[in-house]
């Protein structure tokens, strides 16, 4: 049998293909976007980005209502955008399978929350899977279609960062031969979720849930491993490879399914333990559930709620001791936190933000990082596509002065995702604000995936491009402005002027991303600084260009230094240096 | 083949290519036999963060990162990096650690300082440890970005598997018109 090492999100694109899945959709969010990603290289799957995760789910829906097996992929956080949809499609069931794929994040490696989204599959009524590592990605993901139409259900599969993005030995399969077959099945009674329809639906859900957890008590992705007899271990994901690495020696009850919960099976394995441990990540979901069953367990008063799981807090909430280690540093260390990089079209936006004392709503993208100094020149960031709405709503609390100060800054991606409809709320109902569009032509920070304005689909086509100037003018915004934010003087003016104007506008900031796939952009050469001009007056270091270092060794203060290997020339240094120092080295 | 896992901890800055010397290195130790896990954080490290990935080997894996205190080889692209997951080294451990020093934002800013003797600091603690001119070496390769070549086959010297199926796995994972200079890296490296 063909092995390979694969990523937890490569496993699932090779599920999703072995399982003859025609329809995938997502949008792009760590830890999920390489999927879809690695869905592409499969042929006869349609894979493209939706511009959020609702549209994702809605494609994946009408695919599935067709009878294609579809997937539909996205982050934690996704999954609120998208659940309006998905706690509809509970009711309705598919024709073909439907996986919804969430990628939660605990330790929120980059994210905003930490939220568990085992939660939702309680809610939503929706049995979810959870792999423990490639092989069962893989497996796994076969089986949910499998399942997904056994039950007449859309089905979850959970993964966290560590499934998502570690690699590990997988066999391939060999593609199903049968998969459902494709057409248009007129079924209003199943399909058309109106009050009467629904209200026939709901206890058809009931029972499924009940009859899926029987069937889970029998099947093989709930297994037990036979260990001591004392110390029993109910776990699932990749807490699972935690509870081996830390107790090789207890017996473990592993968790396929994470919800419904198959009870017969617990019960006889709870049985034979004096102590029963559930060592799980993030909230006490199976702990909660097993303690309702009135089963005694030990849980979460020993492994912490927040953060992820690692092997050394597996066995200090065991034993109470911290692991040993061998070198203890007995200084500070300087942190490396990301940044923007060298020739970012941001950079010079924020450095006017941070000039003109804006109160900036932020979004999410490569710009949140605007906040970190010395731009220092993000005030609030929620969610994706929040920062319009969240500007009409403090603008709506200000006094007309304070109202001034209020700039919005949204990236072309993420005003596409959700952002547009909180401009049409500010325009509809009057309120001000300026919103800055950071049009980069991309998704920079997920790793510059495609998006509606930018010219290319998933799959590398070329595609029509959303004109952001009309659809804001669409919208009723009267004041449009395009700007090349590395133009640092106009970039400032164009934004202190819309400032003062008493409703809404729109400026855009557009130069593509220095990381582009396609159109590559081309650097220039690098600059220099002549020291006999550079005052040490360290002007250009409040830009926080990664390229620009602090030269102590030179001159009596120091002098800046420009590092040629990682400098593009994007000359923005050159326009805040009052003295001419940054210049294009004559010898090439 | 020993029933023991081991821990190779890879550490550097986003954009350095540890992440293609991790891929290079679990492939070897799969065509080796091994069973093998890897781990790693991306999203925001990309840009210029701090980079780890966990690789780990043995006849059966279960965790794919490495449990604290247990890590058997530290394999640093970048000196600061090195010095920081330092603590993550099992007493008798070794670092295999690249010379060169990338200024973290504070420091490039002037406002704080890079910690100093960072090499003697390391052999103190680890006298088993290997500090590579990366840098040096990969110039002689003819492409300074062969580096991470270079370390892998300073790494390679410390496991036992056969040079011919390093050689492989770069020839797998490297793109063709640089296999060349990569293999000749690679070399340079084992002597180090
Ligand atoms: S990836 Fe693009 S948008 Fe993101 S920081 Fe780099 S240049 Fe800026
Ligand atoms: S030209 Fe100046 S601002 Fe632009 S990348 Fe080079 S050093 Fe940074």
């Amino acid at each position: 049998m063909e092995k390979a090492i694969l990523s937890g999100n490569e496993a699932i694109a090779r599920g999703a293909f072995e399982a003859g899945v025609k329809v995938a959709s997502a949008y792009p969010g760590t830890p999920s976007t390489e999927i879809l990603e690695n869905i592409i290289q499969y042929k006869g799957i349609d894979a493209s980005w939706a511009p959020n995760e609702k549209v994702a789910l809605e494609v994946g829906i009408g695919a599935c209502f067709g009878g294609a097996r579809s997937l539909v992929t996205m982050k934690h956080v996704g999954v609120n955008v998208a659940a309006d949809p998905l706690f509809t499609l509970t009711y309705t069931g598919v024709r073909g399978g439907l996986v919804l794929v969430t990628a939660d994040d605990p330790e929120m490696h980059s994210s905003q929350n930490e939220q568990d989204n085992r939660n939702y599959a309680k809610f939503a009524k929706i049995p979810m899977f959870e792999p423990s590592d490639s092989q069962e990605a893989l497996t796994y993901t076969r089986l949910a279609f499998e399942v997904s139409e056994k039950f007449d259900t859309p089905v979850f599969l959970r993964t966290t960062t560590r499934i998502s993005h570690s690699k590990s030995i997988v066999e391939l399969g060999e593609p199903v031969s049968e998969t459902p077959e494709i057409g248009l099945v007129k079924d209003p009674p199943k399909f058309v979720m109106l009050p009467g329809n629904a209200r026939r639906r709901h206890p058809i859900i009931e029972q499924r849930l009940l009859d899926m957890e029987e069937w889970a008590s029998d099947q093989p992705f709930n297994r037990m491993e036979e260990g001591s007899k004392d110390v029993g271990v109910i776990t699932a994901g990749v807490s699972y490879q935690y509870a081996k690495e830390v107790l090789p020696d207890a017996s473990i009850l592993k968790l396929g399914m994470v919800y419904p919960l198959p009870k017969r099976l617990i019960r006889e394995f709870a049985a034979r333990f004096k102590t029963l441990y559930v060592i799980e990540e993030l909230d006490p979901f199976l702990e909660e559930q097993l303690l309702a069953m009135g089963i005694q367990v030990k849980g979460k008063e020993l492994f912490p709620i927040c953060g992820e799981l690692t092997p050394g807090r597996v066995k200090k909430g065991l034993t109470g001791k911290e692991a040993e280690v061998a070198f203890q540093h007995d200084e500070a260390l300087p942190n490396r936190p990301p940044n923007m990089c060298p020739g970012c079209p941001h950079r010079g936006v924020f450095l006017a933000l941070n000039r003109l004392k804006a109160f900036v709503s932020g979004d999410i993208g490569c710009y949140t990082l605007g906040f970190m100094p010395p731009l220092s020149a993000m005030d609030t960031c929620v969610c994706m596509g929040a920062s319009i709405g969240n500007a009409t709503g403090l603008c709506k609390a200000l006094s007309p002065e304070d109202r001034k100060k209020v700039v919005a800054v949204i990236g072309d991606s993420t005003f596409l995702h959700t952002g547009v409809n909180g401009l049409i709320d500010m325009v509809y109902n009057q309120s001000q604000g300026t919103v800055i569009i950071l049009d980069n032509r991309i998704t920079g920070m997920t790793g510059r995936q495609e998006n509606p304005s930018s010219g290319y689909t998933l799959m590398g086509e070329p595609a029509p491009e959303v004109n952001l100037e009309q659809l804001c003018l669409s919208i009723g915004v009267r004041h449009v402005k395009v700007v090349d934010p590395y133009d640092l003087e106009l970039t400032r003016a164009t934004i202190r002027e819309e400032m003062e104007r008493p409703e809404p506008s729109i400026i855009i900031t557009r130069r593509p991303c220095m990381l582009m796939k396609r159109d590559v952009v081309k650097r220039k050469p690098p600059l220099v600084v002549d020291i006999h001009k550079c005052t040490a007056c360290k002007a250009c270091l409040k830009l926080g260009c990664p390229a620009i270092i602090w030269d102590d060794s030179a001159g009596e203060k120091g002098k800046a230094h420009v590092d040629p290997l990682i400098c593009v020339g994007c000359g923005v240094c050159e326009q805040v240096c009052k003295f001419g120092a940054f210049g294009v080295s004559d010898d090439k | 083949m020993t029933n023991k896992v081991t821990n190779i901890l890879l550490v550097g800055v986003g954009g350095q290519g540890t992440l293609l010397a991790s891929e290079v290195l679990s492939e070897v130790l799969m065509m080796a036999g091994y069973d093998v896990k890897k781990a790693e954080v991306h999203g925001m490290a990309q840009r210029g963060g701090s980079v780890v990935s966990h690789v780990r080997f043995g006849e059966k894996v279960y965790s794919e990162i490495i449990p604290e205190g247990e890590a058997d080889i530290l394999f640093g692209f970048e000196l600061l990096e090195s010095y920081r997951y330092l603590p993550l080294l099992r007493k008798e451990g070794r670092a295999i650690v690249n010379d060169l020093k990338i200024l973290p934002p504070a420091v490039a800013l002037g406002q704080e300082s890079y910690p100093k003797d960072i090499p003697e600091k390391i052999m103190r603690a680890f006298p088993k440890s290997n500090v590579v001119q990366g840098l040096a070496l990969a110039l002689k390769s003819g492409n300074a970005r062969t580096v991470n070549t270079v370390l892998l086959g300073a790494l390679s010297n410390s496991l036992d598997i056969k040079e011919d199926m390093w050689k492989e796995a770069i020839r797998k994972l490297v793109p063709e018109r640089f296999v060349n200079e990569n293999l000749q890296a690679f070399e340079l490296g084992r002597t180090a």
